[in-house]
């Protein structure tokens, strides 16, 4: 049967595009269906909040130091209890980042001895201008929560004085 | 003569033209869906529902698309190229039947088809093999060496293979006895030719693959050692009519080989002698042949999908070293066949697919051998 095998062999390989006919295809309709990503997927960054409101970034620069595309950008200012944005003395006054440099390493989020800058799940990222790359505070930070104040904050005086939370166990 | 007739011709040509720009139109997103599903993909469904208006966009597009003009190009030959490539496309239907009873419109009879000419296959060989000016000019006065090369690839890729193209023509003109293709349908009533002479089908449509430039056979157009052969160069409206000629060209040759191997407008076998046979129901005659065309191009995609895309050597090797022996040992078979039904015993007509059969595995079993030999010496 030596003659027929080439032939076989041949619609054999027809056989198989067809069968692959007949499977589901793969394509997701992206803008309608969005997959959800995987857990520590790294997308744009997110500035955190306390449950109380105030911004968990202090305006250390550090994510700024740990940047290996020097994509952040931190200036930071003196808080007051008058004024307060964050716990501790400083906050971040401007907080940029270039989306056009950043390679979503995330570096900064190791960095952070806060936990404020955290690479979220959003990956829609897209500008027409150069300038649009750059992501001020307003569009990083995330809104308060329900039933909180937003910051700048009046408190109490000498109730905010640490930076750095205590934390029980600091395992990350 | 009268001027009634010549109105009734230009309006049926128009009507056909028509249809096959549109079928050009739809055969593209139909390829591109079934590619895509093949391939376990959905393709362009964003235009319009199931993506139907894609044709218009991507036609819209080539529209508004620059034309450009290489600079030492030869101007009236690279304007004549695409028009010369696309009218045989069109023309070389004119002669296929959509059915054979003739209707009554606005009280005047009317015959589904353009002309009835008693040489009907052999305009179709004709005009045939005029489309390879279109694509040798197009290659010739691109002033590109990759286009230049392109395009006598191709055309000396359809000369070789209309010969065995003819060939294959040859054993359905015996079969039916007649050149007009009315003959060769209504001599099919009994049973497809596609049974009485199996491997004279498989040559015709492999050498119909060779001849429309597809997959596997679409050396003029390998995009990897090419760019993209004799349309290189060519960019808007001109391009589209490069485009539109090979399309065109893939849906003529599907009806065709409909008409000469599959019972053209008849109905399929398991339907004579229902309410569904054309001879009851004369108008399911175009449906008929629309359904085997379709079946036909979806074998052209199919193949495309499956393989590899054949070295041009070896291409020109199987035409003339297999296809075109092959081709002629058939037509001897065939006749053989019909002689020894015509004198012997109408029984024996069963002899032509049962030795085309063996001589057709000869023929693989013998490239296989080659190929192994070669194989074999090349470790």
């Amino acid at each position: 049967m030596r003659v027929v095998e080439p032939v076989i062999e041949l619609v054999r390989g027809l056989g198989t595009t067809f069968k692959m006919m007949l499977e589901k295809p793969v394509t997701v309709q992206y803008p309608e269906h969005k997959k959800p990503v995987k857990p520590r997927f790294r997308g744009r960054h997110v500035l955190k909040r306390y449950d109380n409101g105030l911004e968990k970034c202090i305006g250390c620069a550090l994510c700024a130091a740990a940047c290996p595309a020097d994509a952040i950008f931190v200036e930071s200012a003196e808080n007051t209890d008058e004024v307060r944005f964050s716990p501790g003395d400083r906050y971040a006054s401007t907080y940029e980042i270039n989306m056009l440099r950043c390679i979503f390493c995330g570096f900064c989020e190791d960095a952070c001895p806060t936990e404020a800058v955290v690479l979220e799940d959003n990956y829609e990222l897209s500008f027409s201008v150069r300038q649009d790359a750059i992501y001020p505070k307003e569009m990083l930070i995330e809104p308060a929560p329900a039933g909180s104040l937003t910051s700048p904050q009046k408190v109490q005086p000498g109730l905010f004085t640490r930076s750095v939370p205590q934390m029980k166990d600091p395992q990350d | 003569m009268n001027l009634a007739l010549i109105i009734e011709w230009i309006i049926k040509g128009f009507v056909l033209t028509m249809i096959l720009l549109l079928g050009f139109a739809y055969l593209t997103l139909y390829e591109r869906r079934a590619l895509a599903r093949i391939q376990a993909r959905i393709g362009p469904n964003r235009a319009g529902p199931f993506g139907i208006l894609q044709p218009i966009a991507d036609a819209v597009k080539l529209i508004f698309k620059e034309e450009l003009t290489p600079a030492m190009a030869d101007k009236l030959l690279f304007l004549l190229a695409p028009v010369l490539t696309v009218v045989p496309a069109v023309v070389i239907t004119a002669t296929v039947p959509w059915g054979v009873k003739p209707f009554t419109l606005f009280g005047r009879i009317i015959t589904p088809y353009i002309a009835d000419i008693n040489v009907g296959v052999l305009y179709i060989m004709a005009v045939a093999s005029i489309a390879v000016y279109g694509i040798v000019l197009a290659g010739w006065s691109s002033n590109n060496k990759y286009a230049m090369m392109g395009g006598l690839r191709s055309t000396a890729q359809m000369v070789s293979y209309e010969l065995t193209l003819g060939l294959s023509f040859v054993s359905a003109i015996l079969l039916a006895n007649s050149t007009r293709m009315i003959d060769i349908v209504e001599a099919q009533k009994a049973g497809w030719f596609v049974l009485l002479q199996p491997i004279g089908t498989g040559i015709f449509l492999i050498a119909t693959l060779a001849e429309v430039n597809r997959a596997p056979f679409d050396m003029p157009e390998a995009e990897q050692e090419l760019t993209a052969g004799y349309h290189t160069e060519y960019s808007g409206m001109k391009f589209a009519l490069l485009f539109m000629a090979e399309y065109t060209k893939m849906i003529a040759i599907s009806a065709i080989g409909a008409t000469l191997f599959f019972g053209g407008y008849r109905e399929f076998w398991f339907l004579s002698n229902t309410v569904f046979s054309v001879d009851k129901t004369p108008w399911l005659g175009p449906f008929y042949i629309f359904l085997k065309i379709v079946i036909l191009l979806f074998g052209m995609i199919w193949v495309r999908a499956t393989y590899p895309r054949i070295r041009y050597d070896r291409l020109m090797a199987f035409g003339w070293k297999l296809l075109l022996p092959l081709s002629l040992g058939l037509v001897f078979i065939t006749a053989l066949g019909i002689i020894l039904k015509d004198q012997v015993d109408p029984n024996l007509v069963w002899i032509i697919p049962a030795l085309s059969i063996l001589v057709g595995l000869f023929a693989v079993g013998m490239l296989d051998r080659v190929l192994r030999r070669k194989d074999n010496a090349r470790r």
